[in-house]
């Protein structure tokens, strides 16, 4: 089972500029969240804070409920090992072939033996689809594959929580859709709790239980998914439509009188244009090779209910 | 980047910082044993053969010094003692350092450095490793044992090349020169060079894994710090260097 993650009043700065401030969610345990946020909104930064790379100003993350700001050194190296971590480009280590980029983790902290390292690496490899690639140097693959290979070496530690820095960034549209796949199939198999950093909307608005978004230095909203994809706050239905109509400017953000001229303009066409906008997309299920813990199968039927009531309304 | 007036203090006291956290984690088992000879190896073979190739004109140079002096003193019988003692208390460590600092420190400022900007090394310290005890300590250590080795190469090979310009192009006598090896030399001398020269490999090596690990920026970065390295490990060196054969002479009572 996953770990909940708990984040109160977090504050973080880089000398006079503010990156986000006051920011308090609860990522709930075996849950998967996805952060939104425009581009330079800081969304790395917090992925980073939640694994104390980068210390708060102010605030606690309470990770099973030890707040990681205030440990000690070695101590966070301690809950790190509940963590895996994706990051943009994979930061696989390029003096290594992949399959001892994949091992690394088990070789510095468990004693097991080479075959068995051998058979969780290759198992790993085979769940993201790497299975005949073990030799090859990152600077060999193309950024999909490094990005499945990351994806690897973070789950060799069984991680209790799964963070993914922009797992969309770079990639093409089939190769996004087979690795949104691939995280709902993971979420379903081993139940961790997963924190996806993004701002691809395709993906939000399919994959996770629960959305938010960061904008203009502090947490807009943050809940389940449903709530925010038929919001009306003007900055989550902006973003989540991927329209410049609204409050986030192309720099900055827009001064309010010109917001509201545009929203005006833009509630006369909408009902008329964009009918999708703010219907609920369906969401993601594990494949059918994956069998699904009761979490899933709640949702599963939830879903099938909605697609169902849809369609009689269509009727 | 903005400049401001704790902005060097801070620095230098994250660099200390560092430091004392190699200190500290040197004891750590296990041991990074496979990576600590990897390094050495490495740093070895880019520094063995240029610093033979700096000594000889080095030594040469001393000894050309060092015979017109003497002629002029007329104390030629004393040209071996003193050209031994210059290779021996500052030539060989100087050039040691300048060459561990210079061929082995931009390379490790450099690799580690790249790993950075790629993020290898958060993701090492997302994956629980300490970068300093997997990577930095076992750069150190090799940079500081290699250092000590080159040192003695570099005497030997500075020594050699003095005896060589003098007897045979400044048409010294070989006895004499030999003779009076020992008369101003002493064995502490090359203790506290070997020294010397353990405490600039580790300086070398730690201003190289600080700047590397703090480089940021993109590729550019990267080379910044490289550049940065080099200049801050020379004047560190020439500093430490003052300080300790100032010590070194109130410490050890002199021949003669």
């Amino acid at each position: 089972m996953g770990v909940e993650i708990c984040v109160e009043g977090l504050t973080k700065s880089f000398g006079h500029q503010v990156i986000w401030q006051d920011v308090s969610l609860t990522l709930p345990a075996g849950e998967v969240s996805v952060m939104l946020g425009p581009s330079g909104t800081g969304k790395s930064v917090f992925l980073k804070t939640l694994v104390g790379l980068l210390k708060p100003d102010r605030g606690s993350v309470k990770i099973a409920g030890r707040d990681i700001t205030r440990l000690r050194e070695h101590e966070l190296y301690e809950v790190r090992k509940l963590f895996g971590v994706l990051f943009q480009d994979g930061a696989l280590f390029g003096s290594m072939n992949l399959y001892d980029n994949i091992a690394f983790p088990l070789r510095e902290h468990t004693r097991k033996s080479e075959s068995e390292i051998r058979r969780i690496v290759l198992e790993k490899m085979e769940m993201v689809g790497l299975i005949g690639s073990e030799a090859k140097l990152p600077g060999e693959i193309s950024g999909g594959m490094r990005k499945r290979a990351g994806l690897a070496r973070a789950l060799v530690l069984d991680p209790e929580i799964i963070l993914f820095d922009e797992p969309d960034s770079g990639l093409d549209p089939v190769r996004v859709a087979y690795l949104n796949q691939l995280i709902v199939d993971l979420n379903a198999q081993i139940d961790a709790t997963f924190l996806i950093v993004t701002h691809d909307i395709a993906s939000a608005r399919q994959v996770p239980d629960n959305i938010g978004l960061l904008f203009r230095r502090e947490l807009v909203m943050f809940g389940p998914r449903e709530e925010l994809l038929t919001s009306d706050e003007p900055v989550v239905r902006q973003f989540l439509n991927g329209r410049m109509q609204g409050p986030i400017g192309m720099a900055e953000e827009k001064d309010a009188a010109q917001v509201e001229q545009e929203l005006a303009a833009l509630s006369g066409s909408e009902t008329a244009q964009a009918p999708g906008s703010r219907a609920l997309t369906p969401r993601l299920l594990p494949g059918p090779g994956i069998t699904r813990p009761p979490r899933w199968e709640a949702i599963a039927r939830r879903e099938a209910e909605l697609r169902r009531r849809k369609a009689v309304a269509d009727v | 980047m903005r400049l401001s007036p704790t902005g060097a203090l801070r620095q230098s006291g994250n660099l200390f910082a560092m430091a004392l956290d190699v200190v500290r984690t040197m004891p750590r088992r296990p041991f990074q044993a496979r990576e600590f000879i990897q390094q050495a190896w490495f740093v070895a073979s880019v520094t063995i053969l240029p610093t033979a190739l700096v000594s000889i004109p080095f030594g040469a140079v001393i000894a050309l010094q060092i015979g017109s002096l003497t002629r002029q003193l007329g104390a030629q019988s004393f040209s071996g003692a003193a050209s031994v003692l210059a290779v021996l208390r500052e030539a060989s460590p100087i050039v040691t350092a300048l060459l561990i600092a210079g061929a082995g420190g931009t390379a490790i400022c450099a690799d580690l450095g790249a790993r950075k900007i790629r993020e290898e090394i958060d993701a090492m310290q997302v994956l629980g490793i300490d970068p300093i005890h997997r990577l930095v300590v076992p750069r150190v250590l090799a940079s500081m044992v290699v250092a000590v080795l080159l040192n003695g190469l570099v005497s030997v090979v500075g020594v050699a090349g003095g005896y060589f310009f003098n007897v045979v192009l400044q048409n010294g006598t070989p006895g004499a020169y030999l003779a009076s090896f020992t008369t101003l030399a002493q064995l502490s001398d090359l203790w506290a060079a070997e020294i010397k020269a353990l405490v600039f490999g580790a300086i070398a090596a730690i201003v190289a894994s600080y700047k590397g690990l703090t480089a940021k920026g993109g590729p550019k970065g990267v080379g910044d710090a490289v550049n940065q390295s080099v200049v801050i490990t020379f004047m560190l060196l020439f500093v430490t260097n003052f300080v300790m054969t100032a010590v070194y002479f109130q410490v050890v009572p002199q021949r003669g």
